[in-house]
């Protein structure tokens, strides 16, 4: 009823474009920034992997030079 | 590192097509809300947002009760994936949720029992990775971490009926509408349509995230396991 009322009130609609541009800049920017975080760490992690091959173990035996 | 599977990648285009069409349904499909204008958009996934929040903790809540009846590592991989895209998800709703507010309410934030207890669990959740990251055990830290989990859990159902259970302004979407509440509209059928869809969108959206955190949770445990067989060989 109220919602009513305050509708028959009302003379335009309110401009709030810019707070749904703002709520969706979020939304998408936080997405984005998380996929990229995953793309990220799974790039590192599988740099990491294939440095630690068992076919290039040797890097990390006591001889090694490095 | 196995490859991608088939189905995992099914899965991201699914995702990928499923979220243009909600992201569509949204601006171009939904009806404008006359009282609050288009700020009124964002509930859509401002909800779903939220919903991904509170599925994630659930999920880590169960992997954490798995985990300590079975002692299964792979379930605390599940349960630090579920929480962890969850706690990105509830950020993004509680964000979105001050933005309304700001354009409905004409305050940023205010010290209502949902906005409160949102916040709450986002700190219990945001914790979750500080006491993890303080064990460095990994069966120390994983079974701290299913029981911290479980108990964090306590707070999400809380959030969810805060609405219900006291005088608040934050409006309730399903059920009876709080008379104290401010923002309340009427959901036309096509408001409802687009809202069940970007629901179930955003659900879909966190099967598929969870698969790959899970994924990239084995694969730091094969470089964990490998660095210690490098270090014990040497």
């Amino acid at each position: 009823m109220f919602h009513l009322f305050k509708l028959l009130l009302q003379e335009e609609i309110p401009d709030t474009s810019q707070y749904m541009i703002a709520g969706y800049a979020v939304i998408f920017g936080l997405m984005a920034i998380y996929l990229l975080s995953l793309y990220l760490r799974h790039r590192a992690l599988q740099r990491s992997q294939n440095s630690l091959d068992p076919s290039i173990k040797e890097d990390f035996s006591p001889n090694s030079e490095k | 590192m196995q490859s991608k599977p088939r189905l995992l990648a099914s899965l991201d285009i699914v995702c990928i097509l499923l979220f243009a069409s909600a992201t569509f349904m949204v601006f171009f499909y939904a009806p404008l809300e006359v009282v609050m204008g288009m700020v009124q958009k964002v509930f859509y996934f401002h909800v779903a947002s939220l919903w991904v929040g509170m599925l994630g903790f659930l999920v880590g809540g169960i992997s954490g009760v798995i985990f300590l009846r079975t002692g299964n590592h792979h379930w605390d991989i599940v349960g630090l994936a579920a929480i962890e895209i969850s706690l990105v998800f509830f950020f993004i709703g509680i964000v979105t949720g001050s933005i309304w507010a700001r354009s409905t309410w004409n305050t940023w934030w205010t010290w209502d029992p949902r906005l409160t207890s949102a916040a709450i669990v986002e700190l219990i959740y945001a914790a979750y990775f500080i006491l993890r990251g303080g064990i460095d055990e990994p069966v120390r830290r994983a079974r701290y971490g299913a029981i911290y989990a479980i108990l964090g859990f306590v707070s999400v159902p809380l959030t969810f009926f805060s609405i219900r259970l006291f005088r608040t302004i934050h409006p309730v979407v399903i059920g009876n509408v709080n008379a104290g509440s401010q923002g309340t509209f009427n959901m036309a059928p096509m408001m409802l349509q687009t809202f069940i869809f970007s629901l179930f969108v955003f659900t879909i959206l966190f099967a598929d995230l969870l698969w790959h955190r899970i994924r990239l949770g084995q694969l730091a445990e094969d470089v964990e396991q490998r660095k210690l067989d490098a270090f014990h060989s040497q």
